[in-house]
């Protein structure tokens, strides 16, 4: 038997953004950050980054200051849980369709 | 080399020339020997191999998937109740497409306890897609352990090689030890076609959804039935590999030749009894004896069970007038499966053979020649031909 291409075998990925679609339509609650209280924003320099290592879809970036992909951003708010400064809110998305218009 | 061994020692040499990297495994009777020649084989520096003790045949599985899944050549082994505990491993491990392979040591299921042979734990795990290949004697359960490494990693399908409880398992025969140098050069190191590897990450058995769809990169990804047709395929080709693996090894090492099944006496049989694993050899003492009183009679072992290679069963019955299937298992409320599979094997064929189906020897209830004898000439004489299956040595 010649050797069979394994993609047919079984279902597999790679890492990568949008395996599962734009997961970001998911989004009920948007995380907010308010660059007065961010601590990398307010150093202005690379420190803390709890939302990046805590973000279980890795759309946040390890940026000054952090910036959240909301085209897969699934607004489950660990972000907002977990950063030590409270600087992120999670806004309900209601509030930003009203915005768009 | 000739030795004088147990057959669990001859599945536990077999692994061992295999050069296995990985094992795990929990005791159970009448398998417990196999394991604890392999822990020993491994305590003392003949097998260079990982021995993982486990505390369930469920994790013994589930340890053998991640370490093939890292790219290790796996084995475990199990009867009975451990079996069916593993049953749900066993999907995965197929499903995942791992070249595992693994020894059962049949024995029949409780309840009630029972730890004497019979085949109902590994028959009853026929159709979870693993390739089943069944040994006779000692020879083969050695032969047959070194062929399923080589086949399950050649159409990544994990193999089980059953062999009957007690009656091989703990029995005594001589058989050869094939040279290591040979193994190597049949069995060279594992190489996986796809394997967990840090340096290209992904994941492996990731949910599918009912239809295809594009994956990260756009290319169209199969979906479960895809999937799992390509399962049947390719399984459905491992007949053909297997016959291949088993000419290969016959150049080798001299013995093989009936990779699918194995005949006793049937070139001018009319009535051919079936049936699976040693009882298989048994037969032939019935079937001499009574080809001495003039009776044509012959007896093939099922030495391949899944695939099922019903081409060659039909090829070979086709034309009998009388097939009787003798088995040490049922699907309860129908028949045997064995019987069940044969019969609709033979259904496509012109001139189909009378039909008949024994149950015998389960829980390790004694088989006698006389039985059999008996048995086989009430089938000729066609007082057995219906559906129900008659059952042998029931003291009611």
């Amino acid at each position: 038997m010649a050797p069979k291409e394994f993609c047919k075998m079984l279902s597999r990925s790679k890492p990568g953004p949008g395996d599962g679609g734009k997961t970001g339509s998911w989004r009920v609650l948007r995380p907010v950050i308010d660059l007065e209280k961010c601590i990398p924003a307010k150093k202005n320099k690379k420190a803390c980054f709890t939302c990046w290592l805590y973000c279980p879809d890795s759309v946040v970036s390890k940026t000054v200051p952090p910036s959240i992909n909301l085209e897969y951003c699934k607004g489950c708010g660990i972000c907002a849980e977990e950063c030590p400064a409270g600087a992120i809110e999670m806004v309900d998305e209601s509030s930003f369709i009203v915005e768009d218009k | 080399m000739y030795m004088i061994e147990s057959g669990n020692v001859a599945a536990a040499t077999g692994v061992q020339l295999a050069r296995t990297q990985v094992i795990a495994a929990y005791p159970i009777t009448p398998q417990t020997p196999l394991t604890e020649k392999l822990s020993e084989f491994v305590e003392s520096g003949v097998l260079d191999a990982q021995y993982i003790p486990v505390e369930s045949e469920h994790s013994a599985m589930a340890v053998c998937i991640a370490a093939s899944t890292a790219g290790a050549r796996a084995f475990t082994a199990t009867s009975a109740n451990g079996l069916l505990y593993m049953h749900e491993q066993l999907h995965w491990a197929v499903g995942a497409r791992l070249p595992l392979v693994m020894c059962v040591a049949n024995r029949g299921v409780g309840a009630p306890w029972t730890v004497w042979n019979d085949q109902q734990d590994s028959m009853s795990q026929r159709d979870v897609g693993w390739i089943q290949l069944y040994a006779n004697d000692h020879q083969q359960i050695i032969d047959t352990t070194i062929k399923a490494f080589r086949l399950a990693q050649t159409v990544s399908i994990p193999v089980m090689v059953c062999y009957d409880g007690y009656l091989l398992s703990h029995t005594y025969m001589p058989f050869d030890k094939p040279d290591q140098e040979k193994v190597d050069a049949f069995l060279p190191p594992f190489t996986p076609r796809h394997f967990l590897d840090p340096e290209d990450p992904g994941n492996f058995n990731t949910v599918t959804l009912p239809d295809i769809r594009p994956g990260v990169d756009g290319t169209i990804e199969p979906g479960y039935m895809e999937i799992r047709h390509n399962l049947h395929q390719e399984l459905r080709e491992a007949i053909e590999v297997y016959q291949e693996i088993d000419r290969e090894y016959q150049e080798q090492f001299g013995r093989g030749g009936t990779p699918l099944v194995e005949e006793y006496r049937c070139d001018d049989a009319d009535y051919v009894a079936v049936c699976i694993g040693s009882l298989s050899y048994q037969f032939r003492d019935v079937i001499d004896l009574m080809r001495e009183k003039g009776a044509k009679v012959g007896v093939m072992g099922i030495q391949m069970y899944r695939p099922f290679p019903d081409q060659a069963i039909v090829a070979a019955l086709a034309d009998r007038k009388g097939v009787i299937v003798f088995e040490k298992a049922l699907s309860y409320g129908n028949q045997g499966p064995l019987y069940g599979d044969i019969k609709s094997a033979l259904y496509s064929c012109e001139k189909k053979p009378a039909l008949s189906n024994y149950i015998l020897g389960l829980g390790g209830r004694e088989i006698k020649t006389s039985q059999l004898i008996d048995a086989l000439t009430e089938a000729c004489a066609g007082q057995a031909a219906e559906d129900a299956p008659r059952w042998i040595g029931l003291k009611l």
